[in-house]
């Protein structure tokens, strides 16, 4: 018979003026897999924070294994058995599986390490089924192996309460199959997994019981069996809404010169050969492999990396390419992770919309606050930014806002050549549709848009065209309207079993 | 289970207290040098004088000067640690110009010899890719021996009048130096609030990565910054050397972490991405302040760099708590 792992009654969290959890009250047994859901901003990371004692909470009860919790940090959270993965794994790269498994806990007498890591680590890999080595150094693995990492180190410390925050965010799709896998171990082992996902497939393949939140509260709780894909949706929205992609323009008529084109495209990050063109108006896909390539070519056209070949602009060589001329060329790129590369979340929203574009917003290099303003403001009212502050903390903005004021970054410049890397990911449904609109007005618009998705139905859906790529080439060029998810997945995936059979090149060690 | 346990945690629902905390984080230093100001002028007649305050300015001046600029240095994700080289560097070049050449040449030259070093810092910096920190330590040693070549080891006296106006001169009641570090704080403001160039300070010290993808050519942006700062070392140096009328080539040791300690004080981030010049000067201000007690209260110096010290860590433990969730 299962039992309760952790009750909250009644708990309230704001930041600032913000209420972000309100009056919640959830129990979670052990062993049962409870998925938290909800669009970006409606609360269930910070509801898996407090559980996990990163938030304090300003009101309420927070009960675990029956007993109600005191002072409450990650440290106490621990020691009752609550280990939280996060979305940014916390390990230390340059140590090796086995000692971050064991970080904090290493066997040793009076201080001095005893060894017998590697031991301990086999026995406790075994009793999972990883097959991890652990001699081998963080920094080297792969982000599903080092959630693996994550895993093993909650279960070194006898976690009976896994949180995880959105862990198969950046996973291929067979990577997080694996994931589900070790998931439904956890459970079966008796402990409970609190998922918070935005991935509805993923909740209904993997949970027992979810719980959908919208701004703050709770909307409901219950067992996995009765919904759909639909009726989470609906829950989530407060309305009925449809998962389908908005429909594309009409593709330019075939004799439109292309606005871009890349001919013969190499590079260190292990492009070779590369030639695609993208007409203005067309949305071309990049369709490939996470590590097929195609964020080093975007990259490498947008001048962020160095590469050998031919890029021409509406004709125009454009050689010396560095991010500065790029911007000049009017040549925009939003790159895939918006909290590394995209945005400075120690500036408030206002500098960061305007920073590729400050010549638009000064003269002779002095700032007119008055226009960046209205700018600012304009585009938090074009994609429905919230909070909408000209001047707010976009470091406390959810994923699906953070990703809002990256696309604003870039289109404050009517920028002529897109390319977007990853532009839905991690966000919520309602930001998602907002950003497939903003691809379709792009090109509308009569730009021309490079989209890269590890999402195949999102780049096959709002693409005209797509690129096939794999190992830094480009196999095919297709036609996205004729193209189904499958048969994609079949072209990359068959190609990739044959060069299977030989030893895999890795570009990079 | 009781339904009427008692909450785990109730901190205070009143965002009023909340903000009042905030606000006290945000300006603490101006308050703690209120604080310092009412208890000095309490305790002595001889402190709230329009003389003992511009006193305090006119001396913490040069001090003042590299602050400012240092200002922009770790916004930018920096570290400076070779002003105080550079301000020797200046002094020296400057006195040696004046007997030898023009005494006015001299207080010009002495700022572009900064500059000039400055520049060769983020030259370093950028071009080998060196951290910062490790960069400017290094020059600091060759910038010194260079001081001591430009001298020979010796002092050089420079007793000119045309030399003095800079560091001894007044306009009506306020002392050139005065103004001149007004004049240079300001445009140190000016360019980090107001123009695209603080703009992108403040990106390359909050995401380098994403001011690159942005376009910012973020390695100019730091060169520019080391080059304010050896301006900004060579002018206060210029300042002191025409006070004293003596160039040394061990003029400014230990100045580079007065102006560290002055620029944290204020509460701009070591981590880069925030701050303000204001803060830096409120820091010098700060230091100053205590200096100027322990002389007008007679008490033993001996405790002056304790309290110092002490001011300090309590200062960037409360800023530390403002990021703190």
């Amino acid at each position: 018979m299962s039992e309760e792992a952790v009750r909250l009654a009644g708990i309230e969290k704001s930041f600032g003026s913000a209420k972000i959890l309100n009056d919640i009250s959830l129990t979670f047994m052990t062993g049962e897999v409870h998925a938290l859901i909800g669009e970006n901003g409606a609360g269930k990371s910070s509801l898996g924070k407090i559980v996990g004692g990163y938030y304090s909470f300003d009101a309420g009860t927070l009960t675990v294994f029956g007993k109600p919790v005191g002072q409450w940090t990650p440290r106490a959270a621990l020691t009752s058995g609550i280990a939280m993965i996060h979305q940014e794994l916390q390990l230390v790269p340059e140590l090796t599986v086995a000692q971050n498994v064991f970080l904090g806990m290493e066997a040793n007498r009076a201080g001095v390490l005893s060894g017998g890591e590697h031991e301990r680590f086999r026995a406790l890999d075994q009793r999972c089924g990883f097959g991890l080595d652990p001699g081998r150094i963080v920094a080297d693995l792969r982000i599903a192996e080092r959630q693996k990492v994550e895993i093993l180190r909650a279960i070194a410390r006898d976690a009976r309460v896994i949180i995880m925050d959105e862990p198969t965010s950046s996973l291929t799709a067979d990577e997080a199959e694996r994931l589900h896998h070790v998931i439904r171990w956890l459970r079966d082992d008796g402990r409970t997994v609190i998922y918070v996902t935005h991935f509805l497939d993923h909740v209904l393949a993997t949970a027992d019981r979810v719980t959908i939140m919208r701004d703050g509260r709770i909307v409901r709780t219950g067992g996995i069996a009765g919904e759909t894909k639909e009726s989470l949706i609906e829950a989530m929205l407060g309305e009925p809404a449809d998962v389908a992609f908005p429909p594309l323009p009409p593709p330019p008529p075939i004799e439109t010169k292309p606005l871009l084109e890349v001919i013969g495209l190499s590079s260190d990050t292990g492009l070779s050969d590369i030639s695609i063109d993208v007409r203005p108006g067309e949305i071309v896909g990049l369709i490939g492999l996470v590590g097929s390539g195609r964020s080093e070519l975007a990259r490498a056209i947008f001048g962020a990396d160095p590469s050998r070949g031919t890029v021409r602009i509406a004709g125009a060589d454009y050689a010396n390419r560095t991010p500065r001329n790029s911007v000049a060329h009017g040549l925009a790129f939003v790159p895939e992770d918006r909290r590394k590369q995209g945005l400075d979340l120690v500036q408030a929203v206002r500098p960061n919309m305007s920073l590729p574009h400050l010549g638009l917003v000064s003269r002779l290099g002095v700032l007119r606050p008055g226009e960046e303003r209205r700018r600012t403001a304009e585009m938090i009212r074009h994609f429905n930014i919230v909070p909408g502050q000209i001047d707010g903390e976009v470091a406390y903005y959810s994923g699906g806002n953070q990703q809002k004021v990256l696309l604003s970054k870039w289109v404050y410049g009517a920028p002529k050549v897109v390319i977007l890397d990853e532009p839905s990911r991690g966000v919520d449904i309602g930001a998602r549709r907002r950003i497939h609109d903003f691809v379709v007005e792009l090109a509308r618009g009569g730009a021309a848009v490079i989209l890269i998705s590890s999402e195949l139905e999102e780049v096959i859906s709002l693409s005209h065209r797509g690129y096939l790529m794999r190992e830094g080439r480009i196999i095919e060029c297709v036609d996205c309207r004729t193209l189904g998810v499958e048969d994609a997945l079949f072209r990359l995936f068959n190609v990739q079993r044959g060069a299977e059979a030989g030893p895999r090149t890795e570009v990079r060690s | 289970m009781t339904e009427t346990s008692m909450p785990a945690r109730q901190t205070a629902r009143i965002p009023a207290g909340r903000r009042a905390i905030a606000f006290l984080q945000k300006y603490g230093i101006l308050i703690i040098i209120a604080i310092l100001m009412a208890g000095l002028s309490f305790l002595s007649d001889s402190f709230l004088t329009p003389r003992n305050l511009l006193n305090i300015l006119n001396q913490s001046a040069p001090l003042a000067i590299i602050a400012s600029a240092l200002t922009l240095v770790i916004i930018g994700g920096g570290f400076d640690l070779s002003a105080g080289a550079i301000f020797g560097v200046a002094s020296v070049s400057a006195a040696w110009i004046a007997v030898n050449i023009d005494p006015n040449l001299g207080l010009v030259v002495g700022p572009l010899v900064g500059l000039v070093l400055g520049v060769v810092n983020g030259l370093i910096i950028t071009g080998f890719n060196v951290h910062s920190f490790l960069a400017t330590l290094a020059s600091s040693m060759v910038f010194r021996g260079i001081a001591i070549l430009i001298t020979g080891g010796a002092l050089i006296p420079v007793r000119m009048p045309e030399f003095a106006w800079l560091g001894r001169g007044k306009i009506g009641m306020v002392n050139v130096a005065v103004i001149v570090f007004l004049v240079f704080a300001f445009a140190m403001m000016f360019l980090l609030n107001r123009t695209t160039f603080g703009r992108r300070v403040f990106a390359v010290g909050g995401n380098e990565e994403a001011a690159i993808l942005s376009g910012v050519r973020t390695n100019l942006v730091k060169i520019a910054t080391f080059g304010l700062t050896g301006f900004a070392a060579g002018l206060a140096g210029v300042i002191a050397v025409s006070r004293i009328s003596m160039g040394q080539p061990q003029a400014g040791v230990g100045m580079e972490l007065d102006a560290i300690a002055a620029v944290i004080l204020g509460g701009t981030s070591i981590y880069g991405g925030k701050g303000a010049v204001w803060r830096s000067i409120a820091g010098v201000l700060l230091l100053a302040l205590i200096g100027n007690g322990f002389n007008i209260l007679n008490v033993n110096p001996f405790f002056k760099d304790l309290t110092t010290g002490l001011i300090i860590v309590v200062a960037v433990a409360l800023s530390a708590g403002r990021k703190r969730r």
